[in-house]
């Protein structure tokens, strides 16, 4: 698989080449490597963000690209929608939700994908609980703090029991003793949903909690000479 | 639908101010010219309606319009009046049945309207409480007027006196109640009516005052008159109301054929006898008779002409709000980038984006224009109650 884009500003161009990464279903891997090493692009192409040059994308069994030929637009984010959950750097919160409507918009974007109102409500608060936000839910982003948003972040991706997690950086703003619950929280949730999780973290203590710790400066193949965008 | 309905609700609760401000905007934007349009529409309905129902009228030769729109609907004052002479002649005539009008005074504002009580039955009109005024000094109030002006059958109500730096003008006269009318929605629920000898009194071309033998002698004008022509002096005290023993001595000086009226309302029995007098009038210089539907219509082209140039410029400023809501759209679109990326990327589809979009601008905008329709048909008609 080959990806690559311009820079913003300059004759520079970003790529990314990986000649193979297979995750079996259920695993749970680590993604570290240092910045700009493509780890966050690698999240992107596999949620169906991003569409790579060349190469196959398979999630779940089912091509999201076919040789460089991306599925619809409409299907990839339905895919994302339903079946996995998602943390993003920028963490991705609606100014104007509470955390708690920002933990369910997914979800009501996804008709609960299968759980009932109750049962989000119940398993929503449950997270709550669990990321120390139970107080805080009530609260709109602009009054959180940004381990607070990141923990609402983690709720929304956690929430329906997605099959595949995609979690970029859940720690990087949280003291040692809350990255701990948030790793144990991710793996514990991955693992009761049978759910694959690949987390992006340049936490080193959070390592032991993962299957497999992949290092992107070693997965990647020779970089392309000229590249192309393409999203 | 309902999570679009939820987030939509959530953004204009949260950006309450900013929206509140567009849909003012765009509310009194839309305001004005859909109030206009229903004004044209109920007026021009209201004003055809009284004038199909008004075969004829009878006024002064001049000017129609001004005959027709006093003698129909109490607006404005005729330059000319017509007389009871002309009335006379009608009656005379036997073409129909002929109800004269006056109204050229007023009582707190409102039109008096001095006429017969043909009129009442022409009109269909009928008291709510009391009586239709029978006898000088009693006035029956239009259901609009008894409203906004608080009175009931009993009360008074003190004419307006024509002009405080006219020393020559009648003194104002205090009105009895005698009755409410029913509403009717027509130019008659905004007048007071009276019979025409009170009307005449209110202009000060009748009068009352105490007997001749029972004044003081040096009221009497010195000089002036002989034993069957009384000249009085200024000093005589006239009636500032027609109870009954005012309205007993009530009287007019000069010839009862000069008093004067705004219009004579004819109502032909036949189309042959509508025929004929018009066919009268036609070689009359001093008299005029006038179809009122013909003479609404002729005010009605007027104004549509005028409303056109109004029209252009409500498609101008149509135009420019359309263009600036666009703008509005675009920066609200440009500041909310991150949000929707965000939508974008949990995987929620372009449509639905494109539906939530929709939907916010179309509650603010669509709400603010429903608002403005609503708004603008009871302004509409309050306008023409205080128009016509």
């Amino acid at each position: 698989m080959r990806f690559a884009y311009a820079a913003a500003s300059g004759p520079s161009t970003f790529s990314l080449a990986l000649p193979s990464l297979t995750i079996e279903p259920g695993q749970q891997v680590a993604l570290v490597g240092p910045s700009g090493s493509g780890k966050t692009t690698l999240l992107s192409l596999v949620a169906g963000i991003l569409c790579p040059l060349q190469g196959t994308i398979r999630v779940a069994g089912s091509a999201l690209v076919q040789d460089g030929r991306p599925v619809s637009e409409a299907r990839r984010r339905r895919l994302r929608l339903h079946e996995m959950g998602l943390v993003f750097q920028e963490l991705e919160l609606v100014a104007h939700l509470t955390a708690r409507e920002n933990a369910l918009l997914q979800s009501d974007f996804a008709a609960g994908a299968g759980l009932s109102g109750r049962e989000l409500a119940e398993r929503l608060e449950t997270l709550a609980q669990a990321t120390g936000l139970a107080g805080r839910m009530g609260a709109k982003p602009d009054a959180l703090s940004q381990g607070e948003r990141q923990r609402v972040a983690l709720c929304r991706a956690l929430l329906m029991r997605p099959p595949l997690l995609l979690i970029d950086e859940p720690t990087a703003n949280l003291d040692q003793a809350t990255s701990e619950q948030v790793f144990s929280l991710l793996s514990q949730e991955a693992r009761a949903s049978e759910a694959t999780l690949l987390c992006v973290t340049h936490d080193p203590s959070g390592l032991g909690h993962f299957d497999r710790v992949l290092d992107m400066t070693e997965l990647q193949a020779s970089p392309p000479t000229s590249a192309e965008a393409r999203t | 639908m309902s999570a679009l309905l939820k987030l939509a609700a959530r953004y204009l609760a949260h950006y309450r101010v900013r929206n509140a401000l567009l849909f003012a905007c765009v509310a009194l934007t839309a305001l004005l010219p859909l109030t206009v349009e229903a004004l044209m529409r109920t007026s021009g309905l209201a004003l055809r309606a009284r004038a199909a129902a008004t075969p004829l009228v009878v006024g002064a030769r001049g000017s129609r319009f001004d005959v027709v729109l006093a003698t129909l609907y109490f607006r404005g004052r005729v330059p000319r009046t017509t007389s009871m002479a002309e009335l006379d002649l009608l009656l005379e005539g036997g073409l129909g049945l002929s109800i004269p009008v006056l109204a050229r005074r007023t009582a707190q504002d409102r039109t008096v309207v001095g006429t017969t009580p043909e009129y009442f039955e022409f009109r269909s009109l009928a008291p709510e409480r009391g009586t239709l005024p029978l006898f000088v000094g009693d006035a029956t109030l239009g259901a609009d007027v008894a409203r906004a002006l608080g009175l009931d059958v009993g009360d008074e109500l003190l004419s307006d006196r024509g002009s405080v730096y006219d020393l020559t003008s009648s003194y104002p006269l205090r009105l009895r109640i005698a009755g409410i009318l029913t509403p009717s929605g027509t130019a008659d629920d905004a007048a007071v009516f009276v019979n025409l000898k009170t009307a005449w009194a209110l202009e000060g071309l009748g009068h009352s005052h105490a007997d001749v033998d029972e004044l003081d002698p040096g009221d009497r004008l010195p000089g002036h008159g002989d034993a069957n022509n009384v000249v009085l002096n200024a000093g005589v005290v006239e009636a500032q109301s027609l109870g009954p023993d005012e309205a007993a001595r009530l009287h007019y000086h000069g010839d009862p054929k000069d008093l004067p009226l705004t219009g004579i309302l004819v109502v032909p029995a036949s189309p042959k006898q509508a025929t004929l007098l018009k066919g009268r009038y036609r070689v009359r210089d001093d008299a005029e008779l006038f179809v009122p539907s013909e003479v609404v219509e002729e005010v009605l082209g007027l104004i549509l002409r005028l409303k056109r140039f109004f029209d252009a410029n409500v498609a101008a400023v149509g135009a420019a709000t359309v263009l600036l809501l666009g703008l509005i759209l675009w920066l609200t679109l440009r500041l909310r980038a991150r949000e929707l990326r965000t939508l974008a990327r949990i995987g929620v589809s372009r449509g639905a984006i494109a539906t939530l979009i929709g939907l916010e601008f179309g509650l603010v905008v669509g709400g603010a224009a429903l608002t403005a329709l609503a708004l603008s048909v009871p302004l509409a008609q309050a306008l023409q109650r205080a128009l016509f």
